[in-house]
C-alpha cells in the first residue's frame, strides 16, 4: 500500500514558553524549538505499522520552508521511506491554499491513503477534510483504530463522545485524520537521524505541480488571522483546606457532581 | 598400598579395574571436553570484549575475590559455608587427582607429598573432606528446612531450584563419602593385615568410616575399597560434566570470570569494544539486541552465576516489585544459551531478546544503583548489560512513551524538563540570595578558579535550586573563585548515556567539554553526584572535579569552616548515601565526617548504608519513567530512617532529594521525618563572620 503522510512541523508546546509578540499578532518566534505535530507524529507511525503488515511504502510530504526539512529527516529515521519538502515563495493562503497544493501533490503520485494528523497544534483541523474533498476521496477524521480489509477497503474506528466507539468501512483510495493515542509512535534517536542525515530530500513547486500562483498566494487567502492573544486568566483551581477525610470526600463530591463518577 | 594389594582379589580387580578406569578417565576428560566446547561456541560468537590488560592486577583481583573469597562474608552463614566449602575444594584438589591416578597407576604419589609431608597433607585433608561433607549438609538443611527467601523462585520466573541444587549438594557428599570410604578401607585393610598403617585423622570422615569397618573381613573390605574407588571415579566425573549444565559451572568458570572482570567498573562499556567514536556512524546496530550481541565476557557471566541470589536481594528495584530481578537477568540468559546453544544440533536462533525472554520494563526498571554488583562474590556484571539492552531498545525505536519527551528536549533544549536555555541562571537572580552571594557566569571575558556545574534538575527545579544556592553559599564563604556556565551548560547527559541514548550523550558531553575548556577554570565543583559522576568518568580532558562533600570535608579539616551547634536537641540524623556518590565513587567518609563535625549533632546510621545503600529511586531520567511496582524505592527508604531512630534525612544528591521529599508524603511522615541536602544542612550551620562560634 502506498501511503502518504502529511506532516507539519510547529512550534513544540513542551520545550517552549509561548508568549505574544510586541505587535501582538503572533507568537514571539524567537529562541523557539520546533518539532513535528504530535499527530502527524502518531499518523507516521500507523502508516508504518500498516506497511509492515501489508507491504509498501510510506512518505512524509510537508508544505513549508527549508527548515522543515528537519521533521522530514525525522520521520525517515523512523522508518518513512520517502521524505518530500513542498515549498515555494508563492505560497502563503490558507488552509485551502494548503489542501490546493497537497492535492496537485497527490495527483503527481499514486497514493492508496492519505493520511493526517488530527490537527496541527496551532492549526484548525482543516485541511484532511478539504484535500479530501478537492481530491473528491472519502474522509474520515478522528480516526483511532485502522484495518485493512481486502486492498480496496479499510476498517476504521473513532471514538465518540463518551467514550463509546464507532466502527466503519471506508474504500480506498480515502484521507484519514489520524487522532493521537492510536499507536504508541517508535522512538526516535540522534543516531537514526544522522543515519538519513545525507539522504537528499525532493522539493516541489507552483512550477513542477503545475499549480497557479495566484490560486495558493496570500491574495488567495480567504481566512485571514485578525487578532492573536492570551486569554485573561479565569478562576484559578479550588484548593482544599479540610481534613484528609473532609477532602476526600469534597473531591468525590465534586467529581460526582462533574459526572465523574456513575 | 602394600595391604591391599597383597590381598588376591583386590589385585586381580585392580587389574582388571586399571582397564576400566582408564576408559572412565579417556571417556570422563572427552566428554568434559567435548561439553566445554560446545558451551564456548557462544562466547565465540558474542561480541569482543577487551579484557587481556593489567595482568597483575588481575591476578592480585583473583587472589583476593576468588582464593580470598572476599566478599562471602558479606553474608554470614551462606559465606562461611561458602568459605569452608571453597577451601576444602582447593586443598583437596590434589588429593582427588592422586586418587584418580591411583586407579591406573597404583603406586603414584603426587611429587613433593611423600613421607611426612604426604602425611601431613593426608590428615589436612581428611579433615577438608569431613568439613566439607559437612557443609554439604548443612546446605540441603537450610535449603529445606531455613529456605532462605533470596533462593526461592518468583513464579513468573519458573520453578524453584531447590531439586537442582540439592541434587549438585548430594553428589559432592557422594563424592566426600566415597573418597574417604576409601582411605578407611585401605586403612582397615592395612590394619587387620598388622602392615603399617597410613593414620586417618581423628575424628575424621575417613576415620570414622575406618572405625565402623574394623571387624569387617578382608574380601568384604576389598570390594567395598574396590567399589568406593568406582563411586568416587564415576562420581568425579558425572559431576565435571553435569556442572556445566547447572549453577556448579562457577567451579569451573569463576577463576575466568574473576581474572577477567572489569577493572573499571566506573566507565560504562562502550558500544563495540574496537570501535572508536569517531567510526560509530558505521556500526549498524547499537546494543544488545539479541544474545551473541552479548561480549564473550558477559556470557562467561552467565555461565558463571550460581544463583545465590545476593544481587536481587539487594536490589532495589527488586525489593519494590518492579519486574526486574537481576538474578534471573543471568539466569534466563543461561537458559536460553543452554538451550539455543545445545550438546548435539544446530545452534542459535537469533531471536529478539526482548519480547522473549525479557520484558521492556524489566529492562528500563534498573536505576543503575550498582547493589547489584556490590555484591556479586563471582564479580558478575549488570549494569553494562542492562545499558547495553537499553541501547538496543533505543536503536529500534522502543521507548516507553513517557521517556521520548525527556529524551528529545535534552537534543533541542540541553535539559530533560525542555525548559529554555536562557533561564537555566534564573536560580542565581532569587533577590535575597542575589544580595548576600552574586554568583557570576563565566565565558571568555568572566574568568573563575572553579567552575560550579549545576546540571539540570538543580537549575530548573524549584526546590532543588535551593542546593544550587547552598552550595553557591558555601562555596562564597570559603573564598572560592568560582562561576557557573549559566545557559552554555546543557544537562551531563548522566542518565541520558545510562538510558542507552549514548548518540545524545556525545553531544551533550562535546558541547559541555568545550564550553568548560573555554570558561578557562582549574576545577571543576559539583553537588550532584550524577553529573560528578558523569564528569569524573564519562567525561574526558576536563579539569578535576570534586563532589560538594569533599569541598566542605576539606575545609572543615583545615579550619575554614566552622559550625553553630544545631539548634534542635531532638534532631536525628541518619546519612543516606547517594549510589553514584557512595558506590560508584567509594565518597562514604567526607560527608559523614562533615555532619560529625557539627557540634551536638546526633547521627546514627540504617542497617542499610555505604556500600549496601538502598537507592531512593533512581535519578535523571528515571524521575520520568513510570514503573510497575507495589511500593516506591524512597517510602522504604524513609522507613528504613525511621527504623534506625533517626528523624532527618541527610543526602548529598538532588534527585534524592526528589525522591525521599515525595516519599515522605506518600509514607504520611511529614512531621516525623525531614530530609535536607547535606550542601543545605552545611549552608545552615556555618558559623558566619558576623556570628560569633558557640
Amino acid at each position: 500500500m502506498e501511503i502518504l503522510v502529511c506532516a507539519r512541523r510547529v512550534p513544540d508546546t513542551s520545550e517552549n514558553e509561548i508568549q505574544l509578540n510586541s505587535a501582538g499578532d503572533d507568537i514571539e518566534r524567537e529562541d523557539l524549538v520546533y518539532s513535528i505535530n504530535e499527530a502527524d507524529n502518531y499518523a507516521v507511525e500507523e502508516a508504518l505499522q500498516i506497511v509492515a503488515r501489508v507491504g509498501g511504502n510510506v512518505t512524509v510530504a510537508t508544505v513549508g520552508g527549508e527548515d522543515d526539512e528537519e521533521i522530514l529527516r525525522r520521520e525517515m529515521a523512523m522508518g518513512a521511506n520517502h521524505g518530500v519538502l513542498i515549498t515555494d515563495d508563492a505560497f502563503g493562503s490558507d488552509g485551502r491554499g494548503i489542501a490546493t497544493i497537497l492535492k496537485a501533490f497527490v495527483q503527481k503520485g499514486s497514493y492508496d491513503l492519505i493520511l493526517t494528523g488530527v490537527q496541527a497544534e496551532d492549526g484548525g483541523a482543516q485541511v484532511g477534510g478539504m484535500l479530501a474533498a478537492l481530491l473528491d476521496y472519502p474522509f474520515a477524521s478522528l480516526v483511532n483504530s485502522i484495518e485493512v480489509l481486502d486492498g480496496k477497503k479499510l476498517k476504521i474506528s473513532r471514538e465518540i463522545e463518551g467514550g463509546n466507539k464507532e466502527i466503519s468501512e471506508i474504500d480506498l483510495p480515502c484521507v484519514l485524520s489520524i487522532q493521537t493515542g492510536i499507536n504508541e509512535p517508535r522512538y526516535v534517536g540522534m543516531k537514526g537521524i544522522r543515519q538519513v542525515a545525507s539522504i537528499p530530500i525532493p522539493t516541489f513547486g507552483v512550477s513542477n505541480l503545475g499549480l497557479d500562483p495566484s490560486a495558493v498566494g496570500e491574495a488567495a487567502a480567504k481566512v485571514k488571522k485578525l487578532d492573536y492573544f492570551v486569554p485573561a486568566l479565569g478562576k484559578g483551581a479550588e484548593i482544599l483546606h479540610g481534613s484528609r477525610e473532609e477532602n476526600i470526600d469534597k473531591v468525590l463530591e465534586l467529581v460526582a457532581a462533574k459526572g465523574g463518577l456513575k | 598400598m602394600q595391604g591391599i594389594q597383597s590381598a588376591a582379589e583386590v589385585t586381580s580387580w585392580l587389574v582388571t579395574g586399571r582397564e576400566l578406569f582408564l576408559i572412565i578417565h579417556i571417556l570422563g576428560v572427552l566428554c568434559f571436553a567435548y561439553i566445554v566446547a560446545k558451551r564456548l561456541v557462544p562466547l565465540v560468537r558474542g561480541q569482543r570484549d577487551l579484557r587481556f590488560d593489567q595482568p597483575l592486577l588481575r591476578v592480585g583481583r583473583v587472589l583476593k575475590f576468588w582464593l580470598g573469597q572476599w566478599k562471602h562474608p558479606r553474608y554470614k552463614t551462606a559465606g562461611t559455608i561458602h568459605i569452608l566449602i571453597f577451601a576444602g575444594f582447593i586443598l583437596l584438589a590434589m588429593r582427588a587427582f592422586t586418587v584418580l591416578i591411583v586407579g591406573v597407576s597404583e603406586n603414584f604419589v603426587m611429587p613433593g607429598l611423600s613421607g611426612t609431608a604426604g602425611e601431613i597433607y593426608n590428615t589436612i585433608t581428611d579433615y577438608a573432606a569431613t568439613i566439607v561433607f559437612l557443609c554439604m549438609l548443612i546446605a540441603v538443611i537450610r535449603r529445606l528446612v531455613f529456605k532462605p527467601a533470596r533462593y526461592a523462585v518468583p513464579a513468573r520466573f519458573g520453578k524453584a531450584h531447590t531439586a537442582d541444587a540439592i541434587f549438585l549438594l548430594a553428589l559432592i557428599a557422594i563424592l566426600m563419602v566415597a573418597d574417604s570410604l576409601f582411605a578407611a578401607a585401605k586403612a582397615a585393610a592395612q590394619s587387620q593385615q598388622g602392615q603399617p598403617l597410613e593414620v586417618l585423622a581423628v575424628f575424621s570422615l575417613p576415620w570414622m568410616l575406618q572405625s565402623a569397618l574394623a571387624s569387617t573381613a578382608l574380601p568384604t573390605l576389598g570390594r567395598v575399597y574396590f567399589g568406593a574407588y568406582l563411586l568416587h571415579e564415576v562420581t568425579f566425573y558425572f559431576l565435571l560434566c553435569y556442572r556445566p549444565f547447572g549453577i556448579q559451572f562457577h567451579v569451573e568458570t569463576s577463576l575466568f570470570n574473576v581474572y577477567f572482570a572489569k577493572l573499571d567498573r566506573e566507565i560504562l562499556k562502550p558500544v563495540r569494544w574496537g570501535v572508536s567514536e569517531e567510526h560509530l556512524d558505521q556500526v549498524k546496530s547499537f546494543g544488545v539486541k539479541t544474545f551473541e550481541d552479548f561480549t564473550w565476557k558477559h556470557i562467561l557471566d552467565f555461565y558463571t552465576c550460581a544463583d545465590c541470589g545476593r544481587c536481587s536481594d539487594n536490589c532495589p528495584a527488586n525489593a519494590v516489585g518492579r519486574p526486574l530481578s537481576p538474578r534471573f537477568i543471568t539466569i534466563k540468559a543461561r537458559d536460553y544459551a543452554f538451550q539455543h546453544y545445545p550438546m548435539f544440533g544446530s545452534s542459535g536462533n537469533g531471536k529478539p531478546l526482548i519480547g522473549n525472554i525479557y520484558s521492556e520494563d524489566e529492562i528500563w526498571s534498573c536505576t543503575t544503583c550498582g547493589a547489584c554488583e556490590a555484591e556479586c562474590p563471582l564479580l558478575v556484571e549488570y549494569i553494562d548489560k542492562i545499558v547495553d539492552l537499553r541501547r538496543g531498545m533505543i536503536d529500534d525505536g522502543n521507548v516507553p512513551q513517557s521517556l521520548q519527551k525527556p529524551l528529545k528536549a535534552p537534543e533541542s533544549r540541553g535539559n530533560p524538563y525542555g525548559k529554555m536555555e536562557k533561564k537555566k541562571a534564573d536560580w542565581i537572580k532569587a533577590k535575597d540570595f542575589q544580595q548576600i552571594c552574586n554568583v557570576k557566569v563565566v565565558d571568555g571575558k568572566n574568568g573563575a578558579d572553579t567552575l560550579y556545574f549545576v546540571d539540570s534538575i538543580t537549575s530548573f527545579d524549584d526546590r532543588m535550586q535551593s542546593i544550587g544556592r547552598a552550595t553557591a553559599k558555601i562555596l562564597n564563604h570559603i573564598g572560592e573563585s568560582f562561576g557557573i556556565l549559566g545557559a552554555a551548560e546543557k544537562d551531563s547527559g548522566h542518565e541520558v548515556r545510562r538510558f542507552g541514548e549514548e548518540t545524545l550523550f556525545m553531544a551533550l558531553r562535546d558541547h559541555n567539554v568545550d564550553a568548560i575548556k573555554a570558561s578557562g577554570v582549574k576545577r571543576i565543583v559539583t553537588a550532584d553526584p550524577h553529573a560528578y559522576n558523569a564528569l569524573k568518568h564519562d567525561y574526558k580532558d576536563v579539569p578535576p572535579v570534586e563532589h560538594i562533600s569533599q569541598v566542605i570535608a576539606k575545609e572543615v579539616k583545615a579550619g575554614n569552616i566552622k559550625f553553630n551547634p544545631v539548634e534542635n536537641p531532638d534532631s536525628v540524623y541518619a546519612y543516606h548515601d547517594p549510589c553514584y556518590l557512595g558506590r560508584h565513587n567509594q565518597i562514604y567518609d567526607d560527608p559523614r565526617d562533615v555532619l560529625d563535625a557539627i557540634p551536638g549533632l546526633r547521627r546514627v546510621e540504617m542497617k542499610r548504608s555505604r556500600d549496601r545503600s538502598f537507592c531512593c529511586g533512581g535519578g535523571g531520567l528515571m524521575l520520568f519513567y513510570e514503573p510497575k511496582e507495589d511500593q516506591r524505592m524512597g517510602v522504604k527508604r524513609v522507613q528504613m530512617a525511621a527504623e534506625a531512630g533517626a528523624n532527618v534525612i541527610v543526602t548529598a544528591c538532588p534527585f534524592c532529594m526528589v525522591n525521599i521529599e515525595d516519599a515522605i508524603k506518600v509514607a504520611g511522615m511529614e512531621g516525623k521525618m525531614t530530609a535536607i541536602d547535606l550542601a543545605e544542612l552545611v549552608d545552615k550551620q556555618i558559623a558566619r563572620e558576623s556570628q560569633t562560634v558557640a
